[in-house]
This record gives C-alpha cells, structure tokens and sequence, in this order.
C-alpha cells in the first residue's frame, strides 16, 4: 500500500510539473509539442516489456502491446522531427 | 536473488535518469531555439529506459524482437511517407495506438492470478481510458482524413453515443465485480463485455464532435493517452511511466485548456453540446450586397500596399494554397510591402495546424503572430487577406451579443483599411453563423478557389 501512496505521489508532482513547464508555449510550436507529447506516450513500451508470459494469450497481448506502442514511438519521434525541421527562422 | 536485486536497481536508476530527460526534453519542446535537441533527448529517455527494461524479460524474446521490428518499421514508414498537410490525422493515429498498448498491457494485467483490490480497480480504468483513446482518437482521424462524415444527428451516431453513456455506469459495475462475487458467487463476468464497450464508447465519444472542434478534441485525446500511460505505471510499479504519463497527461489538457479558451467556450461545452443548440436565429438581418473583386483588381490594390496582413484557416489546407501564399509573400516583400501572418489559435484541424503547413511552405516562423500581436495595431494594415478562414474574423464575435460565438477571440481584420476574403462560396463557417464581415463596406470577396486565385495574382506580379 505504501509504494501506492509514494507512486501517487510521484503521479501528482509530475502532473503539476508538466503543467508549470508547458503553460506558455508559443503557438507557432502547438503541433510539434503535441506530436512530441504523443511519442512520449509511447512510454507504454516499457510496461509492454513488463508484461509476464503465461500461455497463448498473454504472449498475443504482450506482442500487440509491444507492436503498438512501438509504432506510436517510433512513428511519432520520426513525425516530430520532420516538423521540427520545417521550422526555420530565414 | 542478489543479482536480482542489483538488476532492479540499475533499473530504477536509469529510470529516474529517463524521467529527468523525458522533463527537460519536453521543456526544451515548448521552445523555438531548443525544440529539436528537445525531441533528441525525449528519444534518447525513450531508448535508455526501454533498453534498460530488457535487462529483466519473462516475455519470449522473439515475441519482443518481432513486435518492435515490426512496430518500428510501420512507424517509420508513415512517418516518412506521410505528407505534411496529413499531419493531423497522423498525430490522432499513433495516439490512438498509444492508448490501444495501454489497453492491452492492462487487459494482460487483469488475467494475471491474484490481484489486489486497487490493482483491480487501477486495471478497469486504464482499459477504460486507453480503449476510449484508441476508438476515439480512430475516429478523430477518419473525421480529419474525410474518409468519415457522420456527425452529429444521424441515428448511427445516437446510437454509439448511447453507449458510451452506457459505458459509464459499466465502469463502475466491473471496478466493483470483485465485492459483489463475494456475495454472490454466481454473478456472470462481464469483462469481455466490457472490453467490447469501452471501445463502442470511444466512438460515440468522438463522433459527434464537429471538424472545427478538432483541435480540443485531438489535444485531449493525447492528454488522455498520457492519463492511460501514468495509470499503466501505477499498475505495473513503475516511475518512469507514471512521470512520462503525467508529463503528457498535463502538456495534452493545458493544449485543450487553450483552444476551448480560444473559441471562447467551455470543454464541456465542446464535447457535449456543440454549436447546433447554442442561440440561433440572430444575425441573418444584417445581409447586404457582397463586393466580388477580381485577381486583376486585388493585384492592384496589393501592389500599392505598405502593409499586409494574411490570415489563414481551414480554407488554405484544403486548397492546399500554402506555397502560392508564401510566394506572394515573398513578392509583396520585394516590393517594399510589410508582410505578416495573422494566425488565430484554433484555425484549421489542431493546434497550431497553420504554423505547420506555413513552415513546410517555407515561411519564416518570425512573420507569424498572434491575434494579440496583430488587433491592436489593425488600423494601420493596408490589406488583410483571409484564406479559407471565417469565424475566427467574425466580427459578430465582438459586437453581436446574441451570436454563438460571441466572447470568442478573433482577429480583427474588418479594423483593417481592406480586406480581402478568398472563398468559394458565400456558405456560412463550421459554427453556422452568418459572417457579417463580408458585407462590409472596406471588403472584398474574390471567389474561387485559393490556390488558383493566388497563383493569378502571383503570375501578375512577375509580369
């Protein structure tokens, strides 16, 4: 129960964290902070990796967990960095 | 059990490691000079704490190695392959894919033997939050993309919004299975169901949101996959998935928080009732006579401007008109006209659509501004040219009271000396509100579409 509370904790800071360091950002970087946002979900990753492996069925949850997230990070690094690069200053 | 023990906390470390540059990579995002090195350092948190998780297996390893290659090549695939003006749908797309892992992490989660109460309860919501992400956010890009028209209204469309209103009490009845098992032993299971229905919820929770409202949708729907993610680390124990979550958890809702806050109306409002029961019947009185102008004719007045201001919306990414602007930019520039951007916050699909589709033409993201950099000094603009846009230059939001979109943030164009409006035909905006503007004395309408009339204008200007 405690390490729920320690986590909770950690949840709660890193929500009030996130909110201090995104709350003034330029328009101009709306998308690519979203876009770079959504790859960072793809953290799902590391608790796709966590998964145990029991039988058929949690191997197929695991594979189609693992496969997802890996498409959401490596698709949404990629798309971010190609936007990030059209920024330019002349 | 001692090298067990040092794995985990190796583990644990790099892990705070990750999460402090997963926070400083997000930092660096949110600023023009820092966002690429920003995104570097956010994939290389991404890839320590993935590594350092293999350090510790029970899946198969070929089971890891095929879902990563594959996952990676698909990925990269459409990320390279996509054009920038699909760039929308492709954000709504991964996200979606995002909140489908979660849900399957916690699906695999709940079959494991000998869960406590709160693990439980923690599994429910993450299926719940990531299945709705994954249906919703495939809605959202069917809706983006066009290969979906439903909206709101059709019997379809009720029907699936019935369940997502179903799904709610379903939630709570399968967080509280467990309790009434204990009372009564032969209670069905209705976990299957519920899996079922968290995604039918997802549907008619994104269905019959319209296109404009896009913006707030699309950012909390990645807020939400981020919620799905931090959840997934409670489960699983795990610190850097509850911070990385968070981070995008609280970047997701401060996004919906600023484009509800452009259109001036409250997220509740946006995703439940929408526009269509809001006030009608008001303006229509206010119809007058309509000033057509030709490309001829607005290369005159253009060419004898100091100033220009050009104000893009939806318009401008359909007619895929974005490098004919840059190019007329660059030759009002040669000609000795000032020449800036007027981009309102919830013009086009999502946040921040307009910069994207400007910077892939080339514009210099310097010449961008805000409508509070570009209203006050409006007066003094020779010329402002609205492209596809029409309610974030509606006068009514000022000076209408009655108006649905009174109270929202515009820019001020018809404040300008004139203004050009590109369109295709005299059909009101997303909000269905008349658009007083274009009756106004100091306006012009030069129909067709924006592409072509540009181009013509642009083809004067080399002669």
């Amino acid at each position: 129960m405690e390490i729920y509370i320690l986590l909770g904790f950690v949840l709660l800071l890193s929500i009030f964290l996130g909110l201090e360091l995104i709350a003034k950002v330029p328009s101009t970087l709306h998308t690519p902070l979203m876009s770079g946002a959504n790859a960072i979900s793809g953290i799902a990753l590391v608790g796709a990796l966590m998964l145990s492996s029991a039988g058929q069925m949690q191997d197929i949850l695991a594979f189609g967990a693992i496969l997802f997230a890996s498409i959401n990070v490596f698709g949404g690094y990629l798309v971010t960095n190609r936007m990030l690069s059209m920024f330019k200053k002349k | 059990m001692e090298n067990l023990v040092n794995i985990q906390v190796i583990q644990n470390i790099v892990y705070i490691v990750s999460s402090v540059m997963f926070i400083l990579g997000i930092k660096m995002l949110g600023k023009e000079a820092t966002a690429v090195k920003g995104n570097y350092l956010s994939a290389l948190a991404m890839f320590s704490a993935v590594g350092i998780t293999c350090l510790s297996l029970e899946i198969d390893l070929k089971i890891i190695l095929a879902g990563v290659l594959l996952g990676g090549l698909i990925g990269s695939l459409i990320a390279i392959k996509v054009k920038m003006t699909a760039i929308p749908e492709m954000v709504a797309l991964f996200n979606g894919f995002g909140g489908l892992a979660t849900f399957l992490i916690a699906w695999s989660q709940f079959n494991e033997p000998n869960n406590s109460m709160l693990q439980h309860v923690l599994i429910m919501l993450t299926i719940y939050i990531g299945g709705i992400t994954f249906s919703g956010s495939l809605i959202a890009y069917g809706k983006l993309s066009e290969k979906l028209k439903l909206g709101k209204g059709s019997l379809i469309t009720n029907i699936f919004i019935s369940f997502f209103y179903l799904s709610m009490p379903a939630l709570i009845y399968v967080i509280a299975e467990p309790s009434i098992s204990q009372f009564i032993p032969q209670a069905p299971s209705y976990f299957s169901i519920f899996l079922v229905l968290t995604l039918v919820a997802g549907i008619g929770f994104v269905m019959p949101i319209g296109g404009g409202d896009m913006p707030v949708v699309i950012s909390l729907l990645n807020s939400l996959s981020g919620i799905a993610a931090a959840f997934a680390g409670l489960l699983l124990l795990n610190n850097v998935l509850i911070v990385a979550g968070s981070l995008v958890g609280a970047s997701g809702l401060i996004l919906t928080i600023i484009m509800a806050k452009a259109m001036n109306r409250t997220i509740t409002n946006i995703l439940f009732v929408g526009y269509a029961s809001s006030s009608q019947s008001t303006s229509s009185e206010e119809q007058g006579e309509v000033k057509p102008i030709t490309s001829d004719d607005a290369y005159l007045i253009l060419e004898n401007a100091s100033s220009v201001l050009v104000v893009p919306g939806y318009g401008m990414a359909v007619a895929q008109a974005q490098h004919v602007v840059r190019e007329m930019g660059e030759l009002l520039e040669e000609n000795g006209t000032e020449v800036k951007y007027g981009i309102h916050p919830v013009a086009g699909r999502m946040p921040g659509h307009m910069n994207v589709l400007l910077a892939e033409a080339n514009v210099s993201y310097d010449l961008l501004a805000e409508p509070d950099d570009v209203n006050p000094s409006m007066d003094t603009i020779d010329v402002a040219i609205v492209i596809g846009a029409n309610d974030v230059v509606n006068p009514s939001a000022t000076e209408e009271e009655g108006s649905p979109i009174y109270g929202m943030p515009i820019i001020e164009v018809h404040n300008a000396k004139t203004v050009f409006v590109l369109k295709r035909s005299m059909s009101s905006g997303f909000a269905g509100v008349q658009n007083p503007l274009f009756f106004r004395e100091n306006t012009r309408m030069l129909f067709g579409d924006a592409k072509e009339s540009i181009g013509q204008i642009v083809a004067e200007f080399k002669d």
